[in-house]
């Protein structure tokens, strides 16, 4: 009986949400961008989020590092509340990887250099152990031999697959992706695909906004679909997408498919 | 196959290369061009003999006022026989080795610092070491040197001395200041928006004026400050707040996703700017940068409204010698020459460093639109 006890608290335990989102909502000025946003994510889920342009979706995922400011609600992201009063943001942030549309390398670093800033300067690593972990991810996101180039020298897929592996460096628990292939020629896609969900096999907990169904319908737990700052529908990906429940969903679904 | 090799063996008109290609392309490119390149040809040669007869052919080099006022061309003795007052000024005259020596050091250590690759620990003490040693010389009073009042700074030493300070601490000063104009904090950029925008709308001289006749009524009695020293403030002071409008340009051309990208890895704002969004945007505003600090080294020729003899104005009050009056066109060539060697070494060591510091990318991936 006490294993039984035992094994249902760690359950528990692991049950426990590393994101919370209740309530939340948030405005640009007077402009309503989110209403009543309630989202859970448990250790290990990746939640896909889809919706048309203009939607919220990338506001929703900026307020989770606090790129942006919520205005009423919570959110709790790895035990911490963000709130306007929160010294040290930048904690939270290292537990939260965040990989960009645009890539958003520093174009003055070598692609070496853009991932080992993070680990020498905010995880304070030795900068040859902080080299020999880059190098590392660099061969996750198979590209190890551009480690001295400058961004601005590799192709697109290439830099976004650089962009993943400086969030890696900093060994997040979550990784947020903010349309990470909608900037790239097609057939580099897949190649950066393929690298997500590597990760997403490996146990990382992923929040990743795009319109690529295929990835979602083969790593996906939830989907969610957002429309006019509300969370429309959110469900399992083969009910999601062969099966809508919602008018607009349908609506989307029809569009992009 | 054979069709690319033949293609490469043609050669092209010969009217596109050599020598007529050259003329064609630098010289007679277009209509107006060419109208241009005839007009100053034409300039050139009427000018230009006439220039060359009165400078080197009937010049005179190393002879006594009198003797220049009979000489049918320039009379650079003005230059070489008052050379000593002109670069020195008022500095005692058997100690003048004292500021060349340090001149010297300074320039070599100008010149030996160029390289990036160079700045070390190592040659950080070698500039303290080097900047006290300058001090030595030009102040005196310690290992036996005689010790030389700054009222008597003056001449081409005066001049680097207001020049090299007032860079090397308005440039930082400027930055903070840009970065206080863009700070959170309502009280820090007010008062940085307050402190340029004053700044910007009071001419240098005001300033050099203030900082000489006014700021010391304000000082307690018996306090006084160096007057070389007040100058000196004045021009920082001044130079920050233009440099500091520059920067902020620079920040504002940054891509907010740069910010971010640094945020969301967990860089606090320290850490951000220095490593990221500083060396990205000082770089992009090297050529407006550049232009204040050329114009504050030759602002520093202002000092003479506050009876500060800077080389400028040891070349007037050798004019106003009797025997030298009506030689200024020579002597203030040779000013110009000065100037224009420091200017010049300003303006192309940062095309150099603009040349390093340029990013490299391969062309064509960065042409296709996203
Ligand atoms: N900084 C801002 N200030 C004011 N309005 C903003 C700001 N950022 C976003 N918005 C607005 O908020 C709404 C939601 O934007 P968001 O970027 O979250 O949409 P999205 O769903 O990610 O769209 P997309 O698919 O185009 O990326 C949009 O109408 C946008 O115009
Ligand atoms: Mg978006």
């Amino acid at each position: 009986m006490s294993t039984e006890q035992n094994s249902s608290q760690s359950q528990s335990a692991e049950d426990k949400p590393i994101i919370e989102i209740i309530g939340m909502h948030k405005w640009f000025d007077d402009f309503h961008v989110l209403k009543d946003i309630n989202l859970e994510v448990r250790p290990q889920e990746k939640i896909v989020v889809c919706g048309p342009s203009g939607s919220g979706k990338s506001t929703v995922i900026r307020c989770i590092n606090r790129l942006e400011e919520h205005q009423r609600g919570q959110i709790i992201v790895n035990g911490t509340e963000l709130t306007r009063d929160l010294k040290n943001i930048e904690r939270v942030r290292t537990e939260v990887g965040m990989v960009f549309q645009h890539f958003n390398l520093f174009p003055h670093l070598t692609i070496l250099d853009n991932l080992t800033v993070g680990p020498i300067w905010v995880r304070k690593m030795p900068k040859k152990e902080a080299e020999e972990l880059a190098m590392h991810y660099l061969e996750i996101v198979k590209i190890p031999e551009q480690a001295q180039k400058y961004p601005g020298q590799v192709s697109g897929g290439q830099q976004q697959r650089v962009a993943i592996a400086r969030s890696l460096c900093m060994k997040p628990k979550i990784m947020l992706f903010d349309e990470p292939t909608s900037a790239l020629d097609p057939e580099m896609i897949k190649e950066v695909l393929d690298v997500m969900v590597d990760l997403a096999n490996q146990g990382m907990t992923m929040i990743v906004v795009t319109h690529e169904m295929g990835f979602a319908k083969e790593v996906a737990d939830r989907v969610i679909f957002m429309d006019f700052g509300e969370i429309v529908e959110e469900n399992e990906p083969f009910q999601f997408f062969d099966n809508p429940q919602h008018e607009r969903t349908k609506l989307f679904l029809s569009q992009i498919l | 196959m054979a069709e690319t090799t033949h293609i490469e063996e043609i050669k092209p008109p010969v009217t596109d290369v050599g020598v007529i290609g050259w003329l064609r392309q630098h010289l007679f490119n277009g209509l107006f061009n060419s109208i241009a390149t005839i007009l100053i040809l034409g300039f050139l040669v009427k000018v230009m003999p006439q220039f060359i007869q009165w400078a080197l052919i009937d010049s005179v080099w190393f002879t006594s006022g009198q003797a220049c006022h009979q000489a049918e061309g320039a009379c650079w003795s003005v230059i070489t026989q008052n050379i000593r007052f002109t670069v020195f000024g008022y500095f005692p005259y058997e100690h003048q080795w004292r500021p060349l020596v340090a001149m010297i050091i300074l320039v070599g250590m100008l010149v030996y610092s160029r390289e990036w690759s160079r700045w070390n620990k190592r040659l950080g003490y070698a500039w303290i070491f080097s900047l006290f040693v300058m001090g030595l010389l030009m102040k005196g009073g310690l290992f036996g040197l005689v010790p030389v009042e700054s009222t008597k700074w003056s001449g081409l030493p005066l001049t680097l001395l207001l020049s090299f300070f007032g860079i090397l601490a308005s440039y930082p000063l400027g930055v903070v200041l840009a970065l206080g104009r863009q700070s959170q904090m309502p009280i820090i950029k007010a008062l940085c928006v307050v402190y340029i925008e004053m700044i910007r709308g009071v001419p240098l001289i005001t300033m050099l004026f203030m900082s000489s006749v006014m700021f010391p009524l304000f000082l307690p009695e018996g306090v006084t400050i160096d007057k070389v020293l007040r100058a000196q403030a004045a021009i920082i002071l001044f130079t920050a707040a233009y440099i500091a409008e520059v920067v902020r340009g620079g920040l504002q051309a940054m891509d907010r996703g740069q910010y971010e990208a640094a945020e969301s890895l967990g860089l606090n704002y320290f850490q951000m700017m220095r490593m990221i969004i500083l060396p990205q945007a000082l770089k992009i505003v090297i050529p407006p940068t550049v232009g204040i600090l050329i114009s504050a080294f030759k602002d520093t020729s202002l000092v003479v409204i506050i009876a500060l003899y800077d080389i400028l104005n040891t070349t007037k009050s050798i004019l106003s010698e009797p025997e030298w009056t009506g030689f200024s066109t020579e002597a203030y060539m040779f000013i110009a020459m000065i100037y224009y060697i420091c200017c010049f070494s300003m303006s192309q060591y940062s095309r150099r460093i603009e040349k390093q510091l340029e990013y490299k990318h391969t062309p064509n991936q960065e042409e296709k639109p996203s």
